[in-house]
This record gives structure tokens, C-alpha cells and sequence, in this order.
């Protein structure tokens, strides 16, 4: 049985839910931005995508910190590979919580760069903590689109490696983020 | 010797222009109160035709002269930092600023430049010029009235005006501005100017 907290050869469930939860949802979250900034001013979603596109992305951010948090106060399983490719892996992995970081606070500004702050599922109203000018909410705005862009692509490499590392190298690499155990794996 | 002379020359050349302009004596310089705000360019556009969305421009400068006995030589000049557009939504003012609307990072300024001023009495006037935005110049009528003149409890001297006018979006090739609806071409501005005279 997986525990809730990492070992040397596991991830534990707290890591694998949010790994996974997060992947799914910023998958959506980036096709829902590439459709909604395209949409007619008449459309029926017009409003609703962009809202619901800022109360997922708070929710993944709140997501992100537990998650920064988690990592950080746990041990990291092995990894499977030789010297330069577990430099890489941290690397990428570091870089991509950089990435997820910067699409997320950037993602905040827009909304909330004239001092507002914006309502979430009208469960809660997201305060502004910041008073931006037009040009800084410009680059917010660039910021955003870029960073999401790259977070996606480094995110494509980083599943490259996974199936490389199960279909290639054929290891534990990939089954281990799905909360699959060795000895499972062989009965 | 000769810078001696070179300024004496230029001196007497400034003294003959001077004479020659007597006309020149009553028209006076004003610069628009835009340091301390005493000036707004506001504007209301229709929301689907139930109700007036109003917005501002920020940021702008400008000047303008003005002359009692000669009211046709009165001129104005404004310089709009077209990126202040301000309609209380970071969102929609993000959205009106970018390539789809203002453009505002290949035409970050929209001005206006009088051709000629008409005075029709009582204070009121038609004010023409060519307005540029968007890098296309058209030209427009803008109505305006005196609101009140003197001197100001500070030393200085002002005077301010009001002007209307409307424009047309689709004159200044916005890509979404028809997805706006028919009734959002029509784009009224009202401007409240107030200038501090030069000395």
C-alpha cells in the first residue's frame, strides 16, 4: 500500500493526486484560453469561459503552493537514470514549477491590474493586491501568453521522457507517478 | 567683434518681426491643465443598445490659442497616450488597448491638430481639425462652448471650454469593432479643457 508521504522509491498519494489533478487541469485551462480570446463579443460564452478560466486558474495556484510545499517537505524518490539525465530531469522539473508559477501570478495580474478583484464561482471575491499601469498590465498580459506557451512545451518534453523511460528503458519511472507499486505491477 | 555684431543683428531682426505682428498682441498662449487634471477627454458608446458604456483617456497634452479680435486664428493642439484609456475594467481596457482595437504598441498616440475655428457667438464655436488615431487622419467638428475665463485664486489665468463631437468606430479600421453591433460605431466624446495662460 502507497502511504500519503513520498519514499525513497515512491511517490505517495498527496504527490501523485496533485501531480496529476494539476496536469489535467492545465491542459484545459490552456486550450479553454487559446478558444476564449477568440470568442465573438455575442457568444454565449463570452463571459462564462474567461470566468471560469480565472476561478480554475486560483485554484491551481492555491494548488501549486501546497504542492511547492509538499515537495519541499518531502524526500524525493530515486531516480532512475544516469548523471546527466537526472541533472536534466531536476532541471526541468524546477523549471516547470517556475513556469506553472509565472503563468499563474500573471494569470492574477490581468483581471486585477486596475485595483479590482475579481469574483470566483461566486463562492469568493479574489481581492487585487496590486495597482498596475496600462504598460505593466500590457506585459502581464505577454507574460501570461508566453510563459504558458513555453510551460506547455517543456511539459511535452517532460512527457517525452516518461514513455521514454517505460517504453524504452522500460523502468518504474512512469508506473510509480500512476500510484503503481513493483509488486503490484507483477501479479 | 563678431559675436558682437551676429547678436545685435539677431537682436534688431526680433525687435523688426515683433513690430511688424501687431496683430499677434492679443492672441494668447494657453497650455491644458492636464498636470493637475483640470482637463478630461470622456466618451460613451452604446452597450448593445441598452445603456451608455463611458470611458476616458488618462493621459494626454496639449495647448491652445486664443484670440478676442481674431477668433478665426484660434488654434488647438492635443496629444492623446491613446494606452490610458480607462473604462473601469482592467479586462476590457487590456482588451481595447490590444491589436484587436487601439492597437496602442504600433499607434501608442492619437492627436488633433485645428484647421480652422468658426465663431458662431455667445462663446460657441466650431472647432475643425484632423484627428489621427490609429495612424489615419480624418478630419472632424467639434463643437465647443466658453465655459468661463479669469484669474485663478493662485496667481495664474485660465480658461476653459467644453467641446462634443462624435466619431465613427469603423472610419479608424479596428478589426473587432463591427462585433460590437451597429449601434457601437457612433462613438461620442465630451471634453472638458480647461488651459492656464503662458506669459
Amino acid at each position: 500500500m502507497l502511504k500519503l508521504r513520498n519514499s525513497r522509491e515512491y511517490y505517495g498519494w498527496v504527490a501523485i493526486l496533485l501531480h496529476w489533478s494539476m496536469a489535467v487541469a492545465i491542459l484545459a485551462l490552456f486550450a479553454l484560453g487559446l478558444w476564449m480570446v477568440k470568442l465573438n463579443y455575442y457568444d454565449a460564452w463570452y463571459n462564462l469561459a474567461p470566468d471560469i478560466h480565472q476561478g480554475v486558474g486560483m485554484i491551481l495556484l492555491a494548488m501549486l503552493l501546497l504542492r511547492l510545499f509538499w515537495s519541499w517537505s518531502n524526500i524525493k524518490p530515486n531516480i532512475a537514470a544516469s548523471a546527466w539525465e537526472t541533472v536534466a530531469a531536476i532541471a526541468a522539473h524546477r523549471l516547470l514549477y517556475l513556469l506553472m508559477l509565472m503563468v499563474m501570478v500573471s494569470g492574477y495580474l490581468i483581471p486585477t491590474a486596475e485595483g479590482e478583484g475579481f469574483d470566483m464561482f461566486g463562492w469568493l471575491n479574489v481581492p487585487a493586491l496590486w495597482h498596475l499601469s496600462s504598460t505593466q498590465a500590457e506585459w502581464a498580459g505577454k507574460i501570461h501568453r508566453w510563459s504558458a506557451w513555453a510551460m506547455i512545451g517543456l511539459a511535452g518534453l517532460h512527457t517525452t521522457a516518461a514513455l521514454k523511460h517505460h517504453l524504452i528503458n522500460r523502468d518504474h519511472t512512469l508506473m510509480r507517478m500512476m500510484g503503481i507499486t513493483q509488486k503490484e505491477k507483477q501479479i | 567683434m563678431r559675436n558682437w555684431t551676429r547678436n545685435t543683428l539677431m537682436a534688431m531682426t526680433i525687435l523688426m518681426l515683433g513690430a511688424v505682428q501687431p496683430a499677434q498682441a492679443s492672441e494668447q498662449h494657453y497650455v491644458i491643465d492636464t498636470a493637475n487634471n483640470h482637463a478630461f477627454i470622456t466618451f460613451k458608446i452604446s452597450h448593445l443598445g441598452f445603456s451608455w458604456l463611458l470611458g476616458r483617456f488618462d493621459n494626454f497634452s496639449g495647448k491652445f490659442t486664443f484670440d478676442k479680435q481674431h477668433p478665426k486664428s484660434n488654434t488647438v493642439r492635443v496629444s492623446i497616450n491613446i494606452g490610458s484609456i480607462d473604462t473601469n475594467n482592467a479586462k476590457r481596457d487590456k482588451h481595447l488597448r490590444g491589436p484587436e482595437f487601439f492597437n496602442v504598441d504600433r499607434f501608442p498616440t492619437a492627436t488633433f491638430v485645428s484647421t480652422s475655428y468658426e465663431d458662431k457667438g455667445n462663446s460657441k464655436g466650431l472647432l475643425k481639425g484632423k484627428f489621427t488615431l490609429r495612424g489615419i487622419t480624418k478630419n472632424i467638428v467639434i463643437h465647443v462652448s466658453q465655459v468661463g475665463a479669469g484669474k485663478d485664486p493662485w496667481g495664474g489665468y485660465r480658461r476653459g471650454f467644453q467641446g462634443r463631437t462624435t466619431l465613427h468606430l469603423s472610419d479608424y479600421k479596428m478589426k473587432k469593432a463591427a462585433m460590437l453591433g451597429p449601434l457601437a460605431n457612433n462613438v461620442d466624446l465630451y471634453l472638458s479643457i480647461e488651459g492656464i495662460r503662458q506669459k
